[in-house]
């Protein structure tokens, strides 16, 4: 070992990496025709990128803050509803078959979306969650009851039912290749998901903010005493996880083609398999998740529908059996 | 007297002497003094909440452990039930038979989830019981042979519990003593034992030993009790507490199905009525159960009137709408969390 030389690079654990493709793979032989695997392989992709967006700013937020925010989920559906909004005001722009249309209506919905979702998680931190900092307990129940008065008041501000919410002209339909049907939204959502973790990746490991960030969740008294105020990067943080939230909000309402209030929580629970499967507090570990269960649930879901949520469950015993901790472990236990 | 029934745990508060008095009177007397279908139904319901929120506080307030699959064993209790009166026939054998079961299943379960997430973080606890949790209830309403799916099942009970049966010829007090009323006293009396059996568990030594871990978890296993170990009983306890519950609801209701037990609504009502009503003490949660479920039969004919009242402001009809009932009680919830965690028995306690 010489002295004075810099820190030995840290191995990257592939292993967790390579069971996505392993269980595309273990699929393969189950599923009667290459161009079902196919569909079904894009489709959970595309799952899997949207739960990644919602889950990204819960994981992170866990792991810089420690705190876990019961009440996430009402980001995604406040996203969703606030994207409906937009889109239905627009309607025309929406069914004309011209891109430039129809981009016209989605960008301003998904800003939207995103601001609103944000502005409702600065407000969040500030007044719900700040005051209960470092008490797990108390923080499970006050997110849980800002959940409960978020959702209620959706109700009062779009309605109680379900709104039909059809997808913009140019993405609807889908295209054939090879035999196998392709639907253009789950590519949308796939690239989408893709430019959202390569832009949180680089800032993340590329930028002197990202730096802070990584070293506040592997320590955050030290970068505390270093002088950084790790309070106000952490609001950061949260306002710019839960505009991420939104956005995953607005992109599973357009896959579904209709809002409800009940978005938000239903998706919770697979969040929480996915931060669980991916270990608390992981970047990585939280998409390796996520489009771990994305595939899991379309392939149980066309070989045995009944079990489809069933198997995400079975899916984080095996994991937690073989990884305790998650898939990438953080730092402190 | 008092003192074994009570475990030594008393009031130690006149209101709150007063208040639980009135509820016991209320619960056994309603048959006669509030005559009517609904108000019969009300309180049943207060009774067997009372009996759930105690056995979750056992969890939350006495152990510090967040659960959300407490509805699950509510549910298996309503099944357990269910199940045995539909398929084997209205008999107290299949009756003792379905609850024993469905007893059974619960510990079985308690025991492996507490074992195996409790050994980690209170949030670990909470995530992994929420999503075991809702795979019970797909797994519910994915059975529909076995469990009716979503429309639940309706069956029989034996004959002395039905509302047709009659007990007496002559009416006592202008009251037809039927079936329903021995029906109800007998979910009344046995939330009643259970509930004294809780209110003995919690101020046994081993209560103690639980209310050690929530202070200081630390502290306790230093002093050489496995937190593991203790923690997990007191899950168990508070799992089969929930599914007696869930054996008495079923028997009254002559119903089970998802939204009377497994839906997750149910499970932020339990999470209500014990912070309302004072998480740590077991009459809390007696407290909290009844203000709770009286609201949401009655609170809800307030707000009408109410946003009646209020047509043409904007967005305040809306907030008063009866079906937003929970929005008032979920900032009401917040407000106990931050301003008074010990609840209503606790401010009451105070003075």
């Amino acid at each position: 070992m010489s002295h004075g030389s810099a820190l030995p690079a840290q191995r990257f654990d592939w292993l967790p990496l390579a069971l996505i493709p392993a269980i595309a793979l273990a699929a393969l032989p189950f599923i009667p025709s290459l161009p079902t695997w196919v569909t079904l392989t894009v489709a959970g992709l595309a799952m899997g990128m949207m739960i990644f967006m919602m889950a990204a700013g819960l994981t992170l937020v866990f792991g810089l803050m420690d705190i876990m925010n019961f009440a996430h989920g009402v980001f995604i559906s406040v996203g969703a509803y606030a994207a409906t909004s937009v889109l239905l005001a627009m309607k025309a722009s929406m069914q004309a078959d011209s891109l430039a249309a129809n981009l016209a209506a989605i960008v301003p919905a998904v800003l939207a979306a995103m601001a609103l979702a944000g502005f409702l998680g600065w407000f969040f931190e500030r007044v719900v969650i700040r005051p209960v900092y470092g008490d797990h307990l108390k923080q499970i129940l006050v997110t849980m009851g800002g959940l409960i008065v978020v959702e209620q008041l959706i109700h009062v501000v779009w309605g109680p039912d379900i709104i039909p919410l059809p997808r913009p002209a140019t993405i609807t339909g889908s295209f054939i290749v090879g035999g196998a049907a392709i639907e253009r939204y789950r590519v949308l959502a796939v690239l989408v998901g893709l430019a959202v973790f390569a832009a949180m990746w680089l800032i993340l490991n590329r930028t002197r903010l990202g730096l802070l960030i990584r070293a506040g969740v592997e320590n955050r008294e030290m970068v505390e005493s270093l002088g950084y105020r790790i309070r106000t990067l952490f609001v950061g943080v949260f306002i710019a996880g839960s505009a991420l939230a939104g956005l995953g909000g607005v992109m599973w309402a357009l896959y579904q083609e209709s809002v409800n209030a009940q978005i938000g929580m239903q998706m919770m629970v697979v969040l929480f398999i996915v931060l669980i499967i991916g270990g608390l507090g992981s970047v990585g570990g939280c998409f390796v998740g996520a489009l771990l269960v994305g595939l899991m649930a379309n392939y149980t879901g066309y070989l045995a529908p009944k079990l489809a949520l069933g198997s995400n469950i079975l899916l984080m015993v095996l994991v937690l059996l073989w990884r305790p901790r998650g898939l990438f472990p953080v730092g402190r236990g | 007297m008092f003192t074994t029934l009570l475990s030594g745990d008393f009031p130690r508060s006149r209101v709150l002497a007063v208040v639980l008095v009135a509820i016991l009177a209320g619960l056994v007397l309603a048959p006669f003094v509030f005559p009517g279908t609904r108000s019969l139904n009300v309180a049943a319901k207060v009774a067997v909440f009372v009996l759930l929120v105690a056995s979750y506080d056992l969890l939350l307030g006495y152990t510090g452990i967040v659960s959300f699959a407490h509805t699950m064993f509510f549910g298996i209790g309503g099944y357990g039930v269910g199940i045995a009166m539909a398929k084997l026939g209205a008999g107290w054998g299949n009756l003792a038979l379905g609850s024993a079961l469905a007893l059974a299943l619960s510990a079985a379960l308690a025991t492996a989830i507490g074992l195996l997430s409790l050994r980690v973080r209170a949030i670990f606890f909470a995530m992994i019981t929420l999503a075991v949790a809702s795979f019970f209830q797909i797994l519910a309403s994915q059975l529909s042979g076995f469990t009716g799916g979503e429309d639940g099942i309706t069956y029989k009970l034996p004959e002395l519990l039905l509302p047709g049966t009659k007990l007496v010829e002559t009416p006592f007090l202008g009251v037809e003593l039927s079936g329903r009323l021995a029906n109800y006293y007998l979910v009344v009396f046995a939330a009643l034992a259970c509930f004294l059996a809780l209110l003995r568990v919690v101020n046994s030594p081993f209560g103690r030993v639980l209310l050690s871990i929530r202070e200081n978890e630390f502290r306790s296993e230093a002093l050489g009790y496995r937190t593991v170990t203790y923690r997990t009983a007191a899950n168990c306890i508070g799992a089969l507490g929930a599914t007696l519950a869930g054996v008495l609801y079923a028997i009254w209701l002559r119903y089970t199905g998802p939204d009377t037990t497994l839906s997750f609504n149910i499970m932020i009502d339990i999470l209500l009525m014990v912070v309302i009503g004072g998480m740590g003490t077991l009459y809390g949660a007696a407290v909290g159960a009844t203000i709770f479920v009286i609201a949401q039969n009655y609170l809800q004919d307030l707000m009408a009137l109410a946003s009646a009242a209020a047509k043409g402001v904007p967005l305040l009809p809306g907030l008063l709408h009866p079906d937003r009932w929970l929005l008032w009680l979920g900032v009401l919830f917040i407000v106990c969390v931050y301003y008074f965690p010990t609840g209503i028995v606790g401010r009451l306690r105070e003075k």
